[in-house]
Formats: C-alpha cells, sequence, structure tokens
C-alpha cells in the first residue's frame, strides 16, 4: 500500500540521518514536543532554525571580510549558530561551529574560513534533507496517514 | 491554543497557559503543573523549542528574547512568576547580570542556560546565586523538576530565618518572630494571582507558618531612596544594635510597619552574611579575606569597567548621588555605565583559585562591588565570616545574591571628581 510504503520511506530516511550523523537525538524530541495542539511544531522550528541560519551565516562572511575582523563579534554569531544547530539537533552543523569557535580563539582568518565554508555546507545539506523529509511526511498525511517516531528508539 | 502572533527579533512575549485543571475537580493536586515560568533567550529557536517543552511539563511558561524587557516585566510584578531561566550570552544584557538583579529585586530562583560548559562559566553561575545551570541542548528531563528549586527556595528562607531565630549565630541579635515575617516568605504565593488554582503547597506554607501568611499585607516595594534611608537608620544605630523598631522610628516613613523594616532587615542581614561568605566560598582560604578592610581608593581605577557601582558599593558616594546613582545604574542602563562590563566577564583574573594574586584581586572586587561596610572591625567580619560558614555547613546549598542594592554608604563623603567621567 501506498501508505506503508511512504512510512518505511520515512522511517529508512530519518534512520540514515540519524546514522550519518546529520542529525541527533534532540531531533526526535522535538516530535515528542509535537501533537494535537501544535501539529506543525517541528516544521515551524526548523523554519525558523533555516532563517536564522541564513542570516548568521551572511553576518558571518560580512564580518569575515572586514579588514579589521572583529573575532569576537564573530566567535558570538558561531555560538549562537552552534545554540540553534544544537537546539534542533542538526549534529554536523553544530560540530563545525565547534572547530569555528576554536580558530576564532586563535584568531586565525584563513581557519575561520574554511570553517564558515563548511558551516555551509553543512547547513546547505541538512537543509535539503529536512526539506525532503517534511515532503515525505505531507504525502504521508495526505495519504490519511501519521508519523510515526516511535521506532526511533533514541 | 494559541501561541501568538509574528515571531519578530524585537521583544517578544508570549504567555501561553497549559493547566488544564479547574478548581471542583477535586481530588489531585496540580503542582508543579502551573508554575509560573519565564524564560530569557535571545535565541528565538531556543526559545520556541524551551517553550513548547516548558509547556508539555504543564507549566505556564512566558518567552522572553529580550533580558531587558524581560526585567521590565519582572520589575512590573514581582510575584508574577515563580522561576527564571536565562540563557548566559545575550547580546543586551549579560545573563549573570540579569541573574543579579533577578535575585537582588524579586529574590527568585534562577536557572542559567548555555551551550558553553567551560567550568570557569558554571562557577560563575554558582557564584551569582544561580540555582542552577543546564547545559545547551536541553531535554525536557531536565525540566521536569525544575519546580524543585522554587520549593528548596522556599524552605531555605524559611531556614535562614530560623537560623536567625536561635541567636547563637550573631550577638546581640534581635530575636524575629517568625510568623510576623510569614507574608514575606509566603509572598510568591500571594493571594492576588490570576489563576484561581489553590495550590496545595500554598496551603502547606500557610498551616506550617501557623496560619499568620494568609494575612492579605500589601507588598512595600523598598526604592533606593526608601532602601537608603533605611541603612541610614542601621547605620546610625550599629548593625549589632539595629532593630526594626529604632529602625522605623528613625526612618520615620508613614505607612511603613515594624514588619515590612524587621523581614527587609532579616533580608539585609543574609545579605551581608552571604556577602561576607562570597569571597570564601569558592576557594575555601580564609587569610586572604581577613585582608585590610580599608580598601584603597587606588586599586579603584584599575579595575575596568566596573563603573559607579563599584564606587557606590564602596561606600564614598553619599546617599542622595548614590539613589540617583543606583537609580540610573540598576533600572535604566545610564549610557556612562557600561553594565556588560560590571563584573568583567570576560575577563580572566576572575579565576577562582588561581594564585594568591588573582584571589586578592578576586576579593577586592566583590568587596568593592558588594558593599562590606568600610568601617567594619576585622573581629566584626570574623562574626560575619564564622556565621558565614555555619550556613555553608548546612545541608543544601545556600545561593549566593550578592545584592547590591543593600550596598552600604557608610564612610567619608569626599567624593572623587575624577571617577565622575
Amino acid at each position: 500500500m501506498e501508505l506503508n510504503r511512504l512510512q518505511r520511506s520515512f522511517l529508512e530516511y530519518t534512520a540514515a540521518l540519524f546514522r550519518e550523523g546529520f542529525l541527533d537525538s534532540q531531533f526526535s524530541q522535538l516530535y515528542q514536543l509535537q501533537d494535537e495542539s501544535n501539529p506543525e511544531f517541528v516544521v515551524e522550528v526548523v523554519s525558523l532554525f533555516f532563517d536564522d541560519s541564513e542570516r548568521l551565516i551572511n553576518d558571518l562572511s560580512r564580518a569575515l571580510d572586514q579588514t579589521n575582523v572583529d573575532f569576537k563579534k564573530i566567535d558570538a554569531h558561531v555560538h549562537q549558530l552552534k545554540g540553534s544547530s544544537s537546539s534542533i539537533g542538526a549534529q554536523r552543523v553544530k560540530n563545525s561551529c565547534v572547530s569555528f569557535r576554536n580558530f576564532c580563539e586563535a584568531q586565525n582568518i584563513e581557519g575561520c574560513l574554511s570553517c564558515l565554508q563548511q558551516v555551509q555546507q553543512e547547513y546547505l545539506l541538512i537543509k535539503n534533507k529536512l526539506e525532503a523529509l517534511f515532503q515525505l511526511e505531507k504525502q504521508i498525511v495526505a495519504a490519511g496517514g501519521a508519523i510515526n517516531t516511535v521506532e526511533w528508539m533514541l | 491554543m494559541n501561541l501568538g502572533g509574528s515571531r519578530a527579533v524585537n521583544s517578544l512575549t508570549i504567555q501561553s497557559s497549559s493547566t488544564t485543571r479547574r478548581p471542583g475537580d477535586g481530588v489531585v493536586d496540580p503542582f508543579p503543573a502551573g508554575l509560573r515560568v519565564l524564560v530569557v533567550d535571545d535565541d528565538l529557536i531556543c526559545l520556541t523549542v524551551l517553550e513548547r517543552m516548558l509547556q508539555k511539563c504543564l507549566y505556564e511558561v512566558t518567552i522572553h528574547n529580550q533580558a531587558e524587557a524581560a526585567l521590565e516585566l519582572l520589575r512590573r510584578d514581582k510575584t508574577g512568576f515563580d522561576i527564571v531561566l536565562s540563557d548566559v550570552h545575550m547580546p543586551d544584557m549579560d545573563g549573570f547580570k540579569l541573574l543579579e538583579c533577578v535575585g537582588l529585586e524579586m529574590d527568585l530562583p534562577v536557572i542559567m542556560m548555555s551551550a558553553d560548559d567551560s567550568k570557569d562559566v558554571v562557577m560563575k553561575g554558582v557564584t551569582h546565586g544561580a540555582c542552577d545551570y543546564l547545559i545547551k541542548p536541553i531535554h525536557i528531563e531536565a525540566l521536569k523538576n525544575i519546580w524543585q528549586h522554587v520549593v528548596r527556595k522556599k524552605k531555605q528562607d524559611r531556614k535562614e530565618m530560623e537560623f536567625e531565630q536561635s541567636g547563637s549565630v550573631e550577638d546581640g541579635e534581635q530575636q524575629q518572630n517568625p510568623l510576623e515575617d510569614a507574608d514575606y516568605l509566603s509572598s510568591p504565593y500571594e493571594e492576588n494571582r490570576k489563576n484561581s488554582n489553590k495550590r496545595k503547597d500554598e496551603k502547606d506554607e500557610a498551616e506550617e507558618m501557623d496560619d499568620t501568611s494568609t494575612l492579605k499585607k500589601p507588598r512595600v516595594v523598598w526604592s533606593v531612596e526608601l532602601h537608603q534611608q533605611f541603612v541610614t537608620a542601621v547605620n546610625q544605630l550599629g548593625i549589632d544594635k539595629a532593630v526594626p523598631k529604632k529602625i522605623l522610628e528613625l526612618m520615620n516613613v508613614p505607612g511603613l510597619t515594624r514588619e515590612n523594616v524587621a523581614s527587609h532587615l532579616q533580608k539585609y542581614r543574609l545579605y551581608l552574611r552571604r556577602v561576607s561568605g562570597v569571597s570564601q566560598h569558592p576557594n575555601g582560604l580564609n587569610s586572604s579575606f581577613m585582608g585590610p578592610p580599608d580598601v584603597t581608593f587606588g586599586s579603584i581605577s584599575s579595575l575596568n569597567g566596573l563603573g559607579l557601582q563599584a564606587l557606590a558599593a564602596s561606600g564614598q558616594i553619599p546617599p542622595q548621588s548614590l539613589s540617583t546613582l543606583q537609580a540610573a545604574a540598576l533600572g535604566r542602563m545610564a549610557p556612562l555605565i557600561d553594565q556588560r562590563n560590571i563584573f568583567s566577564y570576560e575577563n580572566q583574573k576572575f579565576r577562582f583559585g588561581e594564585g594568591h594574586q588573582q584571589l586578592n584581586d578576586n576579593s577586592k572586587q566583590l568587596k568593592l562591588l558588594h558593599g562590606i561596610p568600610t568601617n567594619m572591625e576585622p573581629k566584626q567580619l570574623a562574626t560575619m565570616h564564622q556565621s558565614a560558614e555555619t550556613l555553608w555547613e548546612c545541608p543544601s546549598p545556600i545561593p549566593i545574591k550578592p545584592k547590591r542594592l543593600f550596598s552600604d554608604t557608610v564612610g567619608s563623603t569626599t567624593i572623587k571628581e575624577s571617577y565622575f567621567k
């Protein structure tokens, strides 16, 4: 049946995301917070994350482009990105922020630039994957089903 | 359930209620459901997730992404919340500053949060009086039990008051009747609540305090000016001999009752005691604290960014100016003071236990900031220290709340013009 197939795809897809370290247990917590009174919670929060991250990444590239680089400001931005990515379980984005902060502390511009690139890459990756995931969810709901996260067991 | 309108990044307040029990359901006690939590964090994603988690715990959540606005909200209604959760790193106000203000003005339990789990920062949380420190990302399990801090605080307040009662701690101390201070202790659970749900702990409090907690007394707002009069009166009488009745007479404020003064005096004494213990606790060394109480003001200029608060606290400024300065510094963020630097959070020297030199700086810093009366004899300090020590042996840790508002103004009134830049 179509619904079963969709639901199986959903589980396999998310399992892969967890396995490959794109997402961690914090992400599954988000689903626990979703219920009848907040049926779109996960999509809402993740959308917030997308908006916020894009803004931060733009701010970061601008800041690194200055003649006098303000490492404190950059560190603050990265700290925030680290916080928000960890809040939704975007593990690889979070990890790239950790290395970024080390280079900030060392005031190493080259290092920072390469970290920024990495952060951007990871962000785009997870964005694509989550958008695909939400598409799948939509299809499941449209087919009359519901998202089943029990089997995540995280 | 309505989650509120736009998600603008500017000051955002969303109040959501998730209590579903109505009075008359009868059987089950809702507590800790309905616990009123204020969350302050500049990260909107974090705020959103936390809000949802707290709602799931059946708490009544209000979120704010601007610390200043949150503080204003708290000031407008000091009994409107039971507990505050605050992020450490925020652009408009340092989390530790918020922590202090809340502890100072509202005496609420505050939990700090951060992705930063470095020992120094967690230690800062401890020394500034946070009742807990949560590492982000926060799990809902960690939030389920935050109500314990509210209950614990009540118990501690009562215990400290009993300490006062026993009279074994300080010599010549006037015995305080616990019943008269009941209004102070039960104030966060005052009758004027929006939620008509009577919580079981409210009733418990009433029972334990022999019914006097049900007295409906309007809360006195201890404004800067009023507190100044209080401190002046206390100093005139001498801290050991200051009794509420005499203080009241000296203050001569119409409408102020002996009970108001008594509970304020109790808080003030606790503050003094804690302040004497703060420079002790982080490192356990006694000798440095016993240094000369007369801190020279040559050292002030070397403490960057401490601003007028430090000066005020060190008692070199006359009451009138102090009131103005405190008002400016405390509530309205006067431009001349860089509030965020007051404790030099980024200052690497602010590490406990890293050598005697650092220690002295710390002690001095803390002393200046928390206004230990400069005319205190070393013996008096010793007494305070001993009482602080006794308190530290209590089974449950007593949060340290540096109460800058209570800074003493004893001392000469010479003002060094150069400090007022």
